[in-house]
């Protein structure tokens, strides 16, 4: 009843092809956006804006840039951490080294080399698939990882090879406070997630589908598997370089090695997996449960030790919640393989019939 | 012998050695990749569960072979209830799946052993002492460990069974009939399921015995769970399908890991050994897309 569109008609190519063609949807993304940018930083605290939603935000972006080489284009990888931390030391050094060029250029920049690093290391793809790949791409992880480390010229030969992201500053404005740096944020992700999702309706992403779908079928209609592949790999680690970058800038304040170990990768991977491989609703669905769930399960047991009045030692709650969180990535895959975006879907197709069932 | 021979011997040897300990763990991989196509990133963790399990039983003053029987049952348990909770459900669903579930699997039982056995650090003694070699070094001036080569023999004989197991007896035939194809199999009447508990059961036995062994050389703790990722490029080298193929990737990684850390290592300023060995099984794969002994997967369109 509420969610239908009949009567909606096109007239003209450019109505067919708009990226929400249904009414209610276009109504609801831009509610959705105005009550990000206008009534949140007015009705969010310090803890929830700089604790919760900009790292939700952040790794919903690096969600959507595995998602771009995991669920569109069909190429696993563990090695998302990794072009995150290229990202937020590349952006250190091109605003640290040249301080002209600003914020956003930097940014940029930074997402640059990620998805050269990516390049590099989406050579293999073109060889190998699957787990073999897989494993390749941990290659990657700890290779970055280790250079960052070792090489003094990306920490600015900091002592401690920790070292403070410098403030981010637009056009003379500083961006320091929780709710600044949340606009930051959210203007960044609107932005690079409109472009994704522009970017999958296009050849660029139907060409991705193709290979995911099948390599073999896609070569033999003509789609050049190197360009698409690399493609695939230069594309997904610009969206996580910029999330390394955000990571690092607007959400942690510091840069540092330890940040982005392998478990952000698998972190982020399960973001994907559970939010819905292929879907651009499904990175930010995913980021949201997996940033979300771990606060709520220490809240909970916080509770469940005030109502049974036994206090329960720190140790022993961290190990429970690894057992619940664990558990429950196993009971979603069981319940609902293509996850919470799927679930959206049936939600909408129901609601298309609703009240009546016919 | 010039010293710079013996050293390089040493080296190469303690490599080799090394080697051995990344294959019983990769084993495990194999087992599993064989009968059932899942990647079950959960083995280090069965591995840290294994010997956890069993340095707690012993420091309970338990007799040595009552603990390890009641270790092996406890892994075989948990190997049919894995298979029962997790992947039967799961059945026919994509690869990338079942991998994000031994994911998952892997934060359950991490979180499982140190919730029953608390997470301080165990020493394990199995009664082989980690010294050199007396003969070895008094004849030759090589220092070998008496227990690395323990390790090696054990592994060695661990495979001698499974190659057994797997060639000779009827359940071993059923289950690389299952691995090579599902369908034909269920076809002639070979219970898929039983086959895939048998598989799991078999890889906590395989869990057990690298955790003992990794355990005696690192000690039990948390960190044997990162040895999972050390046996990853051992897979890559030997292809995921091949039990020989384990073990000679183990040693292939082994001793170019060490020898590069020991040769080429200075010149970045040390530290290479936690990426070094994937680059090698990178450039192997470059030659080889499917391992050395990989089951070469033809596409059709």
């Amino acid at each position: 009843m509420l969610y239908r569109e009949a009567g909606q008609f096109k007239s003209s190519y450019a109505q067919d092809q708009q990226i929400f063609p249904i009414r209610q949807d276009r109504v609801a993304v831009s509610v959705l956006l105005v009550f990000a940018f206008v009534v949140v930083p007015l009705i969010g605290d310090q803890y929830w804006l700089s604790a919760l939603i900009t790292p939700f935000l952040i790794f919903a972006l690096a969600a959507l840039g595995l998602n771009i080489l995991t669920g569109y284009a069909g190429q696993l990888s563990l090695g998302t951490a990794a072009f995150m931390a290229v990202g937020a030391f590349m952006a250190y050094n091109f605003v640290l080294r040249m301080p002209w060029l600003g914020i956003i250029p930097s940014f940029i920049l930074a997402g640059v080399c990620a998805a050269a690093v990516g390049i590099v290391f989406g050579l293999p793809s073109l060889r190998i698939k699957g787990f073999y790949l897989a494993v390749a791409t941990l290659a990657c992880q700890f290779f970055v990882l280790w250079a960052l480390q070792r090489f003094g010229w990306f920490t600015n030969y900091s002592s401690s090879g920790v070292i403070t992201a410098q403030q981010i500053v637009i056009l003379g404005v500083p961006f320091d406070t929780p709710a600044r740096k949340y606009l930051f944020t959210l203007t960044v992700v609107a932005v690079m997630a409109l472009l994704a999702k522009n970017l999958m309706r296009s050849e660029t992403g139907r060409a991705f589908m193709a290979v995911r779908d099948m390599d073999v079928a896609a070569s033999v209609i003509g789609i050049p598997m190197m360009k698409t592949k690399l493609l695939a790999f230069a594309i997904s680690s610009f969206y996580c370089g910029v999330a390394g970058a955000l990571h690092a800038f607007a959400y942690l304040g510091t840069v540092e090695p330890e940040a982005y170990s392998l478990d952000l990768s698998f972190r982020i991977l399960f973001m994907v997996i559970i939010g819905g491989a292929g879907s651009i609703l499904g990175a930010f669905l995913g980021a949201a449960f997996i940033t979300l769930f771990p606060i709520f399960l220490s809240i909970a047991s916080g509770w469940v030790s005030h109502l049974v009045g036994v206090e329960i030692s720190h140790a022993t709650i961290s190990n429970l919640e690894l057992i619940i969180f664990g558990g429950l990535i196993v009971f979603f895959l069981i319940a609902e393989p293509n996850g919470l975006a799927r679930l959206w879907q049936i939600a909408k197709e129901k609601l298309r019939l609703w009240p009546f069932p016919h | 012998m010039p010293i710079e021979v013996i050293f390089f011997i040493e080296v190469l040897a303690g490599g080799l050695l090394a080697g051995v300990m990344y294959a019983l763990v990769a084993l495990g991989f194999v087992l599993i990749y064989k009968a059932s196509g899942v990647f079950n990133f959960a083995q280090g963790a069965m591995v840290f569960f294994a010997a956890l399990t069993f340095v707690s039983l012993l420091e309970m003053q338990w007799n040595f072979w009552l603990a390890l029987v009641v270790t092996l049952a406890v892994m075989v348990v948990l190997g049919l209830a894995i298979e029962r909770v997790v992947l039967r459900p799961l059945v026919n669903q994509p690869q990338i799946t079942l991998f994000m579930a031994t994911i998952g699997l892997t934060f359950v039982l991490e979180g499982l052993s140190q919730l029953i056995w608390g997470s301080q650090p165990h020493g394990l003694e199995l009664g082989i002492p980690d010294v050199p070699m007396e003969w070895l070094s008094q004849r030759w001036n090589i220092n070998i460990s008496q227990f690395d080569l323990f390790a090696a023999f054990v592994a060695g004989a661990l495979v001698a069974v499974l190659a057994v197991f797997f060639q000779k007896t009827r359940i071993g035939r059923a289950l690389r009939a299952v691995a090579d194809d599902h369908q034909a199999a269920l076809a002639v009447g070979i219970p898929l399921q039983h086959i895939w508990a048998i598989v799991w059961a078999v890889a906590g036995f395989v869990a057990l015995v690298a955790g003992l062994m990794w355990g005696v050389r690192n000690g039990v703790q948390f960190a044997l769970t990162f040895v999972a990722l050390k046996a990853l490029p051992v897979l890559l080298i030997g292809g995921f399908e091949s039990i020989p193929g384990a073990i000679i990737g183990g040693l292939i990684i082994g001793a170019t890991e060490k020898v590069a850390e020991v040769y080429v290592g200075p010149f970045f300023g040390g530290g290479i050994e936690s990426w070094f060995a994937y680059v090698v099984a990178l450039l192997f794969l470059l030659v080889r897309p499917e391992g050395l002994f990989g089951e070469k997967h033809i596409d059709r369109v």
